[in-house]
């Protein structure tokens, strides 16, 4: 399975969103992750008009990523056609949030996402990281977070790995083998992908159900069909 | 005239499922409405959440006997999949019973965390209207927990830890376990072959 992250501020390039969210489709993406990054630290209302559009122009999963403070938050982005929602800093904030969701839509719409960064030979997680400026520690080891966030109902886990974040010399295969070894729900590996072969290496050696991305798709510097077709040929099981 | 009726069963799927057909062309009536139902051309069951609170909300509805009465074509989708069998593990749930076979808990292995979510190669078993033209091993979008196992009721089965029932089929009913409206061009297919479908 191969994700990939759109990031975007407000709902004045949403045509572009959707041009953007067009060409993924038609490229062979298997699911589409869209991050309101700049929705948790801003503590602001979202114009969540534009995820009906995406749903009436997609014909494969998409996640909505970031503003979900609340039971009605989500309800309204579901609602709106969205497969799943993620939360992470109002999950930190509320751990119980993660508990609710999955009692009232189901595990399976529920995915938490956890932004970690190696210290101390340890591993540690941060929040409010769409913001430079409010980015502090959880003060939460990131093995304890995620077997806590299984056991409150999280469906899957998006682990972004703050070191590698926009160094693109491939993906934290070390921690992300690690938290593979404590969570038995999907676990997709985000953060530092470079090249084909870092998504290579992600499914073989961190035995990730799903790699995302967002830059290198951006860019076109790799294009998707030929990134699934070296993956098959490397026997990943994956959708050509 | 295709007049689609989509049996509002709860749960959270059901625009994705509209949006699919506006695609192909296609309105939609969302409805619990019996004469709706038995007046459309074709009738979809889809279903998100928990076989007992979807059970309730038909039989609230007093569609039990409806839906077993329809006799144009029926597609169950995910869940709905589920409500058409005898019986759901989930809750030990008694469903609709018009094809044969109890939905059970997917076993869960270190390799195969349930739900299964994510896309799966797809094997066709048995020819089938609905099925035409979908290439054999084509992966299609799954979300569940629980699920059927193969029966001679089985066009297409796919496999987690263990083989399951991708597609059923009985008489004017055919269901599926995977979203066909999240499973691109293949799932596209399925849902147009279910339109022009004359069981």
């Amino acid at each position: 399975m191969v994700v990939k992250g759109v990031q975007f501020r407000n709902h004045r390039i949403v045509g572009d969103i959707l041009d953007l969210a067009a060409r993924y489709r038609d490229e062979g993406a298997d699911e589409l992750v869209f991050y309101d990054i700049t929705a948790s630290p801003d503590d602001r209302t979202v114009d969540r008009s534009w995820v009906s559009s995406v749903s009436r122009l997609l014909d494969i999963p998409f996640v909505v990523a970031g503003g979900i403070r609340s039971i009605a938050d989500a309800e309204d982005v579901l609602n709106k056609g969205a497969d799943k929602i993620s939360i992470n800093t109002p999950a930190l904030a509320d751990p119980d949030l993660i508990t609710q969701l999955a009692r009232r839509f189901g595990t399976q719409c529920v995915v938490v996402g956890i932004d970690s960064r190696a210290e101390d030979a340890d591993w540690f997680v941060y929040q409010y990281t769409g913001s430079p400026d409010k980015t502090t520690a959880a003060q939460r080891r990131t093995l304890d977070w995620v077997r806590e966030v299984q056991a409150r109902g999280a469906g899957e886990i998006v682990l972004n790995c703050m070191n590698q974040d926009g160094v693109r010399s491939g993906y934290d295969c070390v921690q992300l083998a690690a938290v593979r070894n404590v969570c038995d729900v999907p676990l997709i590996a985000s953060g530092g992908a470079g090249a084909r072969e870092h998504f290579l290496r992600v499914f073989e050696d961190a035995r990730v159900d799903g790699a995302l991305a967002a830059s290198v798709f951006h860019s076109a510097e790799i294009p998707i069909p030929e990134l699934k077709n070296y993956l098959v040929q490397n026997r990943v099981d994956i959708r050509l | 005239m295709t007049r689609l009726a989509v049996i509002d069963s709860g749960g959270a799927n059901i625009t994705s499922l509209l949006s699919a057909f506006d695609r192909l062309g296609v309105a939609a009536d969302l409805t619990t409405d019996a004469d709706v139902i038995s007046a459309a051309s074709h009738v979809l069951l889809p279903g998100v959440g928990a076989a007992r609170d979807a059970m309730t909300r038909l039989n609230d509805a007093d569609l039990v006997p409806v839906i077993k009465a329809l006799t144009q074509p029926v597609l169950g989708i995910c869940l709905g999949m589920q409500l058409l069998c005898e019986r759901s593990e989930e809750d030990n749930v008694e469903c609709l019973g018009i094809i044969p076979g109890t939905a059970r808990k997917l076993p869960v292995t270190e390799a195969h965390p349930v739900p299964n979510m994510g896309w799966c190669a797809t094997a066709v078993s048995t020819p089938h209207p609905v099925v035409a033209g979908v290439e054999d091993g084509a992966h299609f979008y799954y979300v569940h927990s629980y699920a059927l196992p193969v029966s001679e009721f089985t066009i297409a089965s796919a496999v987690h830890a263990g083989p399951f029932a991708a597609i059923i089929s009985k008489r004017n009913f055919v269901a599926a376990q995977f979203h066909p409206e999240r499973s691109s061009q293949a799932g596209a297919r399925i849902l147009s072959n279910f339109l022009e479908w004359q069981p």
